[in-house]
């Protein structure tokens, strides 16, 4: 069984995260060097081999997004890498700019050759504002070496700059076009599409966002001469290549954030990786941040991939897995989460300001046992109606972990007689 | 219409608070972003750091408006969107404690009690002298360490009995 492996964190205390020339030491930028060398095409189509999906939870195929990108004509492009994480429960990103930020910058300037793009901007959350100097230093230190500037590497045209721009505490800024009103300036609320942002982005200009984690997987890719990389993952339905960075928190002995292939199980993870759990037993475990849903620990065996967990149910999303123990209830653990929804909708479109506000004060009614089999039907209909008629990923996703909990649950919504408090 | 009386009183507040030293300030804040009004969210940030009790006092905001040539109304759209910019005084130290589900699994509601008890002040009432304020906020992507408070950009994790959220209030002052 191989557990914890290390491709896109093998830098990970290697190198002195504040120093360009300690990068290059340990071979940092020979990735750029040889991809300017390359056809931008040949290099998405290294992407689209290793079956990289993006990994800030959508898993849009990554090789064909640049491809797309490329394709659209422009005198201004633009790449965007979202570093807003504001998935409760992940905290992957965080661990890469923390551990290797030169690598991720590598794989963004790689970016903008491919995608032929003139600048790029890390949306940066606030929470994380303590990570902004080694982004700062780092832009710093790849400017002075004409590794961002004009005619990069001596290549003639190839001009890229890189910007930090600040969040400022509102999760919704991670939807790609609130993100993009964010850093010009205004209020994160989501844009109607069409115009996609492919075409259409900040100021206007074809845009391409990209996860931290899918950014900072290029360069070892470039690299990967002898395809290590899809040696890792689940085999036969090829659908999930390579490795995952996860972050495992909650009533586990060691949180943290790991680097597993694909198709290890999720009881490796849990009891092997993450030392087991604290004390009481599992209650249920969440996939993918809040806006995950839930699974009983009936999915223990289940190999850790996009095509297991969608058959289970449940998803890959942001790659945050959240255990839940016994000392939570079911109903408390999913008011906790409709709170934070309530609290980041926008408001813009009423399904969304109003369902998660009703949904939270119904979730309060099955605390207190007060609760009908109306109640019932009212919370069902009040999810569907979210799904299919919010206007951003918000207010379609964050009734999934009540959904799902419904049905592997039922016991925790059972109609009680009047009194009986439950949860 | 509007009344001397109030147009003094007004002119009297904008006097306190941006004094001609918090003026220079702000100005080296908006040339290190060349005053372009797009980067406002974080020039709001920048702002909200150095003052004392951690907000955009309105005399700021009216202040940003003109320099940065944009209608107050836009700056205060920032303003009330973003829940890291905050419209009234807080105190020195905000401690924020997440409320997010990571945190909650791990009995952050106690650590919310503890500091309450500690520093004998509710949820978002600043304590006396004006130091300390407790807020409850969403995720910070701190759960790995949770129960864990972030303050002025720094977290405090662990933060699971009362000697550890003893040392972390001594650490601040
Ligand atoms: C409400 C909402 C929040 C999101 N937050 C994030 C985020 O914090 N980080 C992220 O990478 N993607 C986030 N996404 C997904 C992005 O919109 C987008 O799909 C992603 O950044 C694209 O990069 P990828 O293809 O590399 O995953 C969010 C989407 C929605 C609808
Ligand atoms: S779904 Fe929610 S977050 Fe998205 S635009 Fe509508 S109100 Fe705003
Ligand atoms: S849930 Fe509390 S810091 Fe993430």
């Amino acid at each position: 069984m191989t557990m914890a492996v290390k491709f896109m964190t093998k830098n990970f205390g290697r190198y002195d995260i504040r120093s360009l020339a300690s990068y290059m030491e340990i071979g940092g930028l020979t990735a750029l060097k040889k991809a300017i060398q390359m056809p931008g095409a040949d290099i998405a189509a290294l992407l689209t081999a290793a079956g990289i999906k993006g990994r800030g939870g959508a898993a849009y195929p990554m090789g064909k997004k640049w491809l797309q990108a490329r394709a659209v004509k422009a005198a201004e492009k633009v790449i965007i890498c979202n570093a807003d994480e504001g998935e409760p429960c992940t905290f992957k990103d965080r661990t890469l700019i923390q551990n290797d930020p030169f690598n991720l910058l590598e794989g963004m300037i790689i970016a903008g050759y491919v995608i032929e793009a003139q600048h790029g901007y890390i949306y940066l959350r606030e929470e994380y504002s303590y990570l902004k100097s080694i982004l700062l230093n780092a832009i710093k230190q790849l400017t002075e070496k004409n590794f961002l500037g004009k005619n990069i590497l001596g290549k003639k045209g190839f001009d890229y700059e890189l910007h930090l721009c600040s969040g400022a505490g509102a999760y919704v800024c991670g939807e790609g076009t609130a993100l993009i009103e964010s850093i010009e300036g205004k209020s994160g609320r989501p844009r109607m599409k069409p115009p996609y942002i492919k075409q259409c982005g900040l100021y206007n200009h074809p845009t391409c966002v990209q996860n931290v984690e899918s950014l900072s997987l290029v360069a070892a890719i470039v690299n990967d001469e002898n395809n290590i990389y899809q040696t890792y993952g689940t085999k036969g339905e090829k659908n999930s290549i390579g490795t995952k960075l996860i972050s495992v928190a909650g009533n586990v002995k060691q949180p943290g954030v790991f680097e597993i292939p694909f198709g290890i199980t999720i009881r490796d993870i849990i009891y092997g990786l993450a030392g087991g759990l604290e004390g009481q037993p599992i209650s249920l475990i969440q996939f993918g941040g809040a806006s995950g849903k839930v699974a009983s620990k009936d999915i223990l065996d289940t190999p850790y991939s996009y095509e297991h967990l969608i058959k289970a149910g449940v998803g890959v999303g942001s790659g945050a897995i959240l255990v839940v123990d016994e000392s939570t209830s079911v109903i408390d653990f999913l008011i906790t989460t409709q709170a934070f929804f309530s609290h980041e909708s926008c408001g813009q479109c009423a399904p969304c300001r109003e369902g998660n506000r009703h949904i939270r004060l119904l979730l309060q009614k099955i605390k207190d046992g007060v609760h009908t089999q109306a109640d019932i039907e009212k919370l069902n209909s009040i999810a569907d109606i979210m799904t299919v008629s919010s206007l951003c990923g918000l207010g379609q996703a964050s009734q999934n972990a009540l959904k799902t909990a419904m049905k592997v649950f039922p016991d925790a919504f059972k109609i009680m007689e009047r009194g009986v408090k439950i949860g | 219409m509007r009344f001397e009386g109030v147009i003094f009183m007004s002119e009297n507040i904008l006097e306190r608070v941006l004094t001609r030293e918090l003026a220079r300030q702000i100005d080296g804040i908006l040339s290190n972003y060349q005053y372009d009004a797009s980067c406002l969210i974080g020039i709001l940030l920048d702002i909200q750091q150095i003052i004392p009790k951690h907000y955009i006092p309105e005399e700021i905001a009216y202040y940003l408006a003109q320099k940065l040539n944009v209608k107050i109304t836009n700056i205060y759209d920032c303003i009330t969107f973003y829940s890291s910019i905050y419209s009234k005084a807080r105190a020195e130290y905000p401690l924020q404690i997440c409320n997010s589900i990571v945190c909650k699994v791990k009995k952050g509601e106690r650590l919310a009690m503890n500091l309450k008890k500690i520093l004998k002040v509710e949820i978002d009432q600043a304590t006396a002298d004006g130091k300390f304020i407790i807020e409850m906020v969403p995720c910070f992507g701190a759960c790995d360490v949770a129960p864990a408070v972030k303050v002025n950009g720094k977290i405090y994790g662990n933060l699971n009995n009362e000697e550890k959220i003893k040392a972390m209030l001594q650490k601040l002052v």
